[in-house]
């Protein structure tokens, strides 16, 4: 009956009878979105997969076929191995830290206190500057003669001390006074992971805050009529209710770390000797610098894989959790 | 509250707000100091100091606005900001342009494999540009578009379309079908339903999309490090560490200018819109 009153109509009616219908709208809206996209990225993606089976060098983006060289070749290079370490020690580590302050640091922002506003643009500083920048500026807390790091902890006596420590725990055995923040190796990798929970703490803190945010009135009613308070209430009730929310945070907390060129490209360029390597600079220092394209291709198609499954793995938990 | 919990939420919050926001209180020191007061390592590098070292209240004598001048006159600094502003523009206006219709299809017409869709889109954020600028550089080179701005206001979208996709989709599924049903049984066509129901109401949805979209595009450097290698057609992100650090020497109180300078107001307009971000984010990324 339907195909009856469209026939009925006059052309343009015919048209807008179509675009009433979901079977047409639907597939018409998302379109150029798609479309847009498999040019801009799925053509390249694909193009990057083919380069990382071929012996491409420089800028030729075409050479011949090698199979599965490039990444066998990856494996078994120590510093692939390393860089890959680092990739999920960074990411790992940094989101650790970044959960448990943000989830502290979330349910007292939430509170009403003098300065409110103020310490909001504090905390929220570190995500409004550009991700170089703010590297850069942490490149002069950390510089190895001019740190203000050494400059306090000389002023205060404490150098020596924490040279003393620092070999104690067997992070650095043979650091020295002032120490070099980016030019050992274990305090690189602590300097660079603090950098990243740094920088991803305050996104962080602003999804919980909308995570709390999303709890209804009634539950909290509930909980205080059940008598549920202070530690008792984060641990039963405020924490599972979060759960979904900070499932999400800590995915893009992931994502972001994990992708994440600049941070480790400005402050150490992988150095010192490849220790701090992470997988996108390798795969740049292989790929750009090196000129084998397709081994640096297939070092950056590594983490691809990991990501997806991280992030449809944290999605699925997350409907999960908000089911229950 | 009582001012014990006054007390602890004050404990809490300011060491919080000291490890945050000190770098910027340091960059904001460092940028006016001299460089012989900067160049002495026994000098407090917190301070104002005098040649000998010492510290006098008229601090500001000691101090010189010299290098925000040579950021301002002697670089495209100014330059940069502009087009870093101009690119996230075009790049927000490309996003919403591309993304909303597409979040709302999903949302409200795909039926059953639109949430599958929404997911397989987001996966799309997660294809690094590390892999993929090689393959974009010969594109862009085609296009002739090398050196220009309009590379980066071609690629950025890329991965702005799909984070704003995943998160308008969400946002659009919280709005009550019965708003938008109202409005078809008044005779309003799909279309014009969500133009003049659903768009208004989405306002913090889309606004926490603008934000997004536009701190990708500030933040992004690898591509626009790579496709733009004059200086004039820059962004911050890439001008600031290409043309004040030249080998060894470090301009480093013009580059903690730099920095400090889009970063707050910034963080001003972040924290402005913070409550509506927040609103935003729940309403869409988990329902």
């Amino acid at each position: 009956m339907e195909a009856d009153v469209a026939r009925a109509r006059p052309v343009p009616g015919r048209w807008r009878h179509a675009l009433e219908s979901r079977r047409v709208l639907a597939p018409l809206l998302i379109a150029p979105a798609v479309i847009f996209m498999a040019i801009v990225v799925g053509i390249p993606f694909a193009w990057a997969i083919y380069l990382s089976f071929t012996d491409a060098i420089g800028g030729s983006l075409s050479g011949d076929w090698v199979g599965f060289d490039n990444y066998t070749n990856a494996w078994h290079d120590e510093n692939f191995r390393r860089a890959l370490r680092n990739t999920l020690i960074f990411t790992l580590a940094s989101q650790a830290i970044v959960v448990v302050g943000a989830a502290v640091l979330s349910n007292f922002l939430v509170r009403d206190f003098r300065g409110k506003w103020f310490v909001r643009f504090l905390v929220v500083l570190p995500w409004a500057a550009p991700v170089v920048l703010s590297t850069i500026m942490w490149l002069w807390l950390l510089d190895s003669l001019y740190s203000v790091a050494n400059w306090t902890l000389a002023r205060l006596h404490l150098d020596n001390a924490l040279v003393s420590l620092l070999a104690a725990v067997n992070v650095e055995e043979d650091a020295q006074v002032p120490l070099q923040w980016l030019g050992r190796p274990n305090l690189a990798l602590i300097a660079i992971t603090v950098v990243h929970a740094w920088r991803i703490l305050p996104f962080a803190v602003v999804i919980f805050i909308a995570g709390r945010a999303s709890i209804p009135n009634e539950v909290e009613d509930a909980s205080k009529i059940d008598g549920a308070t202070g530690m008792k209430k984060l641990w039963y009730v405020d924490l599972p209710l979060q759960l979904p929310i900070a499932l999400v945070a800590v995915l893009f907390g992931i994502v972001f770390t994990a992708v994440d060129f600049a941070v480790v490209y400005i402050l150490t360029h992988g150095g010192p000797f490849n220790s701090t390597q992470v997988l996108t600079t390798w795969a740049y220092a292989v790929g750009i610098d090196g000129g084998s394209l397709g081994e640096g291709a297939a070092i950056s198609l590594f983490l691809f894989p990991l990501l997806v499954l991280v992030t449809v793995g944290m999605l699925f938990f997350a409907r999960r959790a908000q089911v229950s | 509250m009582t001012w014990r919990q006054k007390g602890w939420t004050y404990a809490v919050v300011v060491p919080f707000a000291i490890f945050l926001a000190f770098p910027f209180y340091f960059a904001l020191v460092t940028m006016f100091k001299t460089n012989l007061d900067l160049a002495n390592v026994e000098h407090s590098p917190y301070l104002y100091n005098d040649l000998e070292g010492g510290f006098h209240w008229d601090f500001w004598n000691y101090a010189t606005t010299e290098h925000l001048t040579f950021l301002f006159e002697e670089t495209n600094y100014a330059q940069w900001l502009l087009n870093t502003f101009l690119v996230g523009a075009a790049v927000v206006a490309i996003t919403l342009l591309l993304a909303l219709p597409a979040g709302y299809a999903l949302a409200r017409l795909a039926g059953g494999w639109g949430q599958s869709m929404g997911v397989a889109i987001f996966l799309v954020y997660l294809v690094p540009p590390t892999l993929l600028f090689l393959p974009l550089s010969r594109l862009i080179t085609q296009l002739d578009l090398k050196d220009s701005l309009w590379s980066l206001i071609l690629i950025y979208p890329s991965f702005t379309v799909p984070f704003a996709t995943w998160l308008l989709m969400g946002f659009f599924k919280t709005i009550p079908q019965e708003l938008e049903d109202a409005a078809l049984i008044d005779g309003a066509s799909r279309l014009k339903a969500f133009y003049l129901i659903i768009l208004p109401i989405s306002l913090p949805g889309i606004l926490t999309a603008i934000i997004f979209a536009f701190s990708l595009c500030v933040n992004e450097f690898i591509y626009a490090f790579t496709f733009v290698s004059s200086s004039e057609q820059r962004t911050v992100s890439a001008g600031i560490p290409n043309d004040l650090i030249r080998g060894d020497v470090f301009f480093w109180q013009s580059l903690l200018a730099a920095t400090l300078i889009p970063a707050i107001p910034l963080a001003l307009l972040y924290n402005a819109f913070l409550d509506r971000f927040i609103k935003g984010f729940t309403g869409g990324a988990f329902r």
